[in-house]
């Protein structure tokens, strides 16, 4: 790891000095990088470290408010992605920018400004699509496909274009890891026919199994450059945070004679829209002591399933979800919680919370009806008791070492990690005996999430039964007692933590059988 | 060249308090330009326009007359943009709540007893309630567009009242002229201080709503349902709150205030119904409700500077030969820059050069996430 700024010449791409500032905050402080021709270059850090607005004033979405970048030796002005385009730099964002009602090759043709005629562009995607290894129909309703074949049609609409230098947003966020696989197979490709990629991550065993060179950030600034090869995951672990990065601690217990808590039998669900997910026949069954992990890639229902469990979405029968043996499908979401239950939902701001609203206020948003004695008074006329309020606000803040700047602030003025922060510990702090959490650390830094896994699994311990869906299988390995996946609305049977592997899960991630693993062959 | 509104990180908490000031101040300078370009002396104009007409205590009274009305349809409107709910047509439920409230005068004007008017008054709020439940039922079981459907049957409820002072309910000894019977003593609302003017109890009513309203929406679990779901339905759903029964709470209540306000209105300052019964107050308490900020109690103050306009307008054109028509470009002028302000608090302009003007095809196809978000 050194810090000398790299040296000049071979470069492809260079920046130097680059900052970036909004308000009061510098995303982005004197960034220097530099890319060199055939390099697959890692751009690591943790989330809000500064990677998203460095590599959006290199696409021209943003514009810098100082410093230069040097493209191919010389001083280039990026002030659209229109112009990077020209130049030579290709972006695949992380968040795809496809319409779902048009076919891949139409996608394909928005973006090109040639006015190609659509067959020749499907033509040259097809090509494209064999030689990199990518399979993709052209022809096929973007609505109908997988993330990973989403991908694929921004990566091969990026290829189109011929690029020199392809940025590519945490790629592999949405994929199973045999479908990473085949990705770096098609990176590696590329590189080796001269082509350079800018690959933003803060996964590091890929960093280190892929990249030739990697630049980390933290708090808007460089803090160092290294080759990952050279490296081990922990090492770029302490750049990336700054500090020692602990596992949550997770001890086996036995769950023999366990009381279930959350049972879901049979539930079913019809795709609410055109593109959302059905449910198809789910049984599960989640005991006290228990933290179940539900694997997935995105989009796989596993929103469905969460709107299902909360209440939110009322189910046809009644015994289609049970809580504490009660059975509560056609109640809604605040008589779950009266028997108990807590939800975490993926979205924070706008679903787990309300943006504009203070913290004491959102607090009482997933809390009135629980706690309503502590909360208010008269009865029916509902007399918010501001002070208990707030005095539980400040409690939850306390328990998950909430930072904000201001006593109680409104939800949308904290950073991703500290608002789930607290949004986890209201609903811990009720103790409730069933919690339910989408994706409780995505978007979260690498200490915050610790602390929110250690938390779940503390209250599992405690004797609730604890339910987590999360895309990132690290953490559920981290964390679960037993793993099951969800693959196109259906749900594989658990895998006790024991014999659950990666392979395993992938595969069933990519939607191997859900249901009959116990019998089949694992490659 | 074009403009683009960018939107700040952060509101000013002093520009969001002063705005209504500023917007107030900015229509005083439109206006004396607008009077200016009319050859009058702006400052002859707008002293005869805002001040003159509240010199005298009998002047404050028609004010009050004027604002009560104003305040209260303001009142129930704030309820219905806090949670999101866009009622249009107050004017509407006001004039069917004076139609369903004057039922007993009407038709029964031989009726006499304390009880009279408190009965019209609850048959008012009941009429405009019903009223509002019309666009409420459409947008919860069809979701139809509330702002469409509210505003339409305003014009059909000026039919129907039409209609009835013109027919069946037109006063036979009338001379034929489109009104109804004067309604008999106990169906007159009382006034207020009846040595100094006419003020009646319509004020009265309106500054109870306002404290009322101005306390379920701070400081009750009601309130905050209203809060929530305005300001973000999903969290509102994630909370237990129903959407469905959002949209009739605030119709109904907004309905049933314009109701009352309708029905204090024929009772109080007209005495009986006639083919126009409103001059747009149900309109004009939309231009009230924001001024005030969608605060009951802003609205207090914000019902009484519109009232000005009312009076100004009627002082304009006695004194200085001005259509009374530019009240409502007072108005109009007042609405144009609360709005103005609240946006520019809310998002700054960005001129953007004409280079990139230009159609840029990529830019257009990634901003297609944001309309995704936006739904």
């Amino acid at each position: 790891m050194t810090n000398t700024p790299p040296a000049r010449g071979a470069e492809l791409l260079e920046t130097r000095g680059l900052t970036k500032v909004f308000g009061s905050l510098t995303a982005c402080d004197h960034v220097d990088i530099a890319i060199r021709k055939g390099e697959i270059h890692a751009l690591l850090g943790e989330n809000g470290a500064g990677k998203s607005t460095l590599v959006k004033m290199l696409f021209g979405s943003l514009e810098p408010n100082e410093g230069e970048i040097v493209w191919k030796g010389e001083r280039v002005r990026i002030s659209r992605p229109g112009i990077a385009k020209k130049l030579g730099i290709g972006m695949v964002f992380q968040h795809f920018s496809l319409f779902e009602a048009l076919t891949a090759a139409e996608n394909i043709a928005l973006s090109l400004d040639d006015g190609a005629p659509l067959s020749t562009i499907s033509a040259k995607a097809r090509d494209l699509s064999k030689a990199y290894g990518l399979p993709l129909d052209p022809e096929a309703m973007v609505g109908d496909l997988s993330v990973g074949e989403r991908q694929r049609i921004e990566i091969i609409r990026c290829l189109l274009q011929q690029p020199d230098l392809i940025i590519l947003d945490e790629p592999t966020s949405v994929l199973t890891p045999q479908e990473a696989d085949k990705l770096f197979v098609t990176l590696e490709r590329l590189r080796d026919e001269g082509k350079s990629i800018l690959y933003i991550s803060h996964r590091l065993e890929e960093v280190k199994r892929l990249c030739d060179g990697a630049t980390v950030m933290r708090h808007g600034k460089v803090v160092g450059r290294c080759d990952p090869r050279k490296e081990t995951a922990a090492s770029l672990a302490r750049m990336m945070v700054g500090a020692d990065v602990k596992l949550a601690e997770s001890t086996p217990i036995s769950l023999e004679g366990a009381q279930e808590l959350l049972g879901v039998c049979g539930l079913s669900r019809k795709p609410a829209g055109p593109f959302s997910m059905a449910l198809k026949d789910i049984w599960l069954s989640v005991r006290a002591g228990e933290v179940l992990g539900i694997a997935g890639v995105a989009g796989n229902g596993q929103g469905e399933f969460f709107e299902a469990l909360s209440g939110e979405v009322l189910q046809e029968s009644a015994d289609a979800v049970r809580i504490r043996g009660k059975s509560v499908g056609r109640m809604d979401i605040s008589a779950r919680r009266k028997l108990g239950a807590a939800f975490v939902p993926e979205e924070r701001l706008g679903h787990g919370a309300a943006p504009r609203m203070r913290l004491s206020e959102n607090l009482l948003l997933s809390r009135h009806a629980t706690d309503w004695f502590a909360f208010l008074r008269f009865g029916r006329i509902g007399v918010v008791r501001e002070g208990a309020v707030q005095s539980a606000a400040q409690r939850v803040i306390q328990m998950m070492d909430v930072r904000k700047s201001a006593p109680d602030p409104e939800a949308a003025a904290l950073s991703g990690g500290n608002l789930q922060k607290f949004i986890i510990g209201r609903e811990l702090d009720r103790q409730p005996t069933v919690m339910i959490v989408n994706q409780p650390t995505w978007g979260v830094d690498a200490g915050a999430a610790a602390r929110i896994r250690q938390a779940l699994i503390e209250l599992a311990r405690a004797g609730s039964a604890v339910l987590v869906i999360s895309q990132d299988l690290d953490e559920l390995f981290e964390i679960s007692d037993a793993i099951a996946v969800m693959h196109n609305g259906e749900l594989s049977k658990p895998l006790p933590r024991a014999e659950a592997t990666y392979e395993r899960i992938g595969l069933l991630m990519g939607g191997a059988e859900p249901g009959h693993v116990e019998t089949r062959e694992i490659a | 060249m074009r403009l683009e509104l960018v939107k700040r990180p952060e509101r000013s908490k002093l520009f969001s308090a002063l705005s209504p000031l500023i917007a107030f101040g900015l229509t005083i300078i439109a206006g004396a330009i607008l009077f200016s370009l009319l050859g009058i002396n702006p400052l002859t104009a707008l002293g005869t326009y805002f001040i003159e007409p509240i010199t005298q205590v009998w002047q404050l009274h028609e004010l009050a007359i004027k604002a009560a009305p104003l305040i209260l349809i303001a009142v129930g409107l704030a309820v219905c943009y806090r949670s999101n709910v866009w009622n249009i047509g107050a004017e509407g439920q006001f004039i069917m709540g004076a139609v369903a409230g004057s039922v007993l005068p009407v038709l029964f004007p031989e009726t006499i007893g304390w009880w009279v008017l408190p009965l019209m008054l609850v048959m008012g709020m009941a009429g405009g309630a019903a009223y509002a439940a019309i666009p409420a039922f459409l947008k919860a079981r069809f979701n139809t567009n509330e702002i469409l459907t509210s505003l339409m049957l305003v014009y059909v409820a000026q039919l129907v009242l039409d209609w009835l002072v013109r027919g069946a309910w037109r006063d036979p000894q009338g001379y034929n002229f489109p009104q109804t019977v004067q309604f008999n003593p106990s169906a007159v609302l009382p006034e207020l201080f009846p040595m100094s003017g006419r003020a009646n109890a319509g004020f009265l009513f309106a500054v109870i709503a306002a404290v009322l309203v101005w306390f379920m929406i701070s400081k009750t679990l009601k309130g905050f349902e209203v809060r929530v779901l305005g300001q973000s339905p999903r969290a509102g759903r994630f909370a237990g709150f129903r959407i469905n029964r959002m949209i009739y709470f605030a119709f109904l209540l907004s309905g049933a205030l314009a109701g009352l306000a309708g029905i204090s209105e024929v009772a109080g300052a007209i005495g009986q119904l006639q083919p126009t019964i409103s001059p747009g107050y149900g309109f004009t308490a939309i231009i009230v409700a924001f001024l005030g900020r969608l605060n009951p109690l802003g609205i207090v103050a914000a019902g009484l500077v519109l009232a000005l306009t009312y009076l100004g307008g009627e002082a304009v054109q006695s004194a200085l030969g001005v259509s009374d028509k530019v009240a409502r470009v007072f108005q109009g002028l007042l609405l144009f820059f609360v709005l103005g302000c609240d946006t520019l608090i809310n998002y700054r302009i960005r001129l953007v050069g004409s280079a990139s003007a230009a159609p840029d095809v990529p830019a257009v196809v990634t901003t297609a996430p944001t309309v995704e978000a936006a739904r």
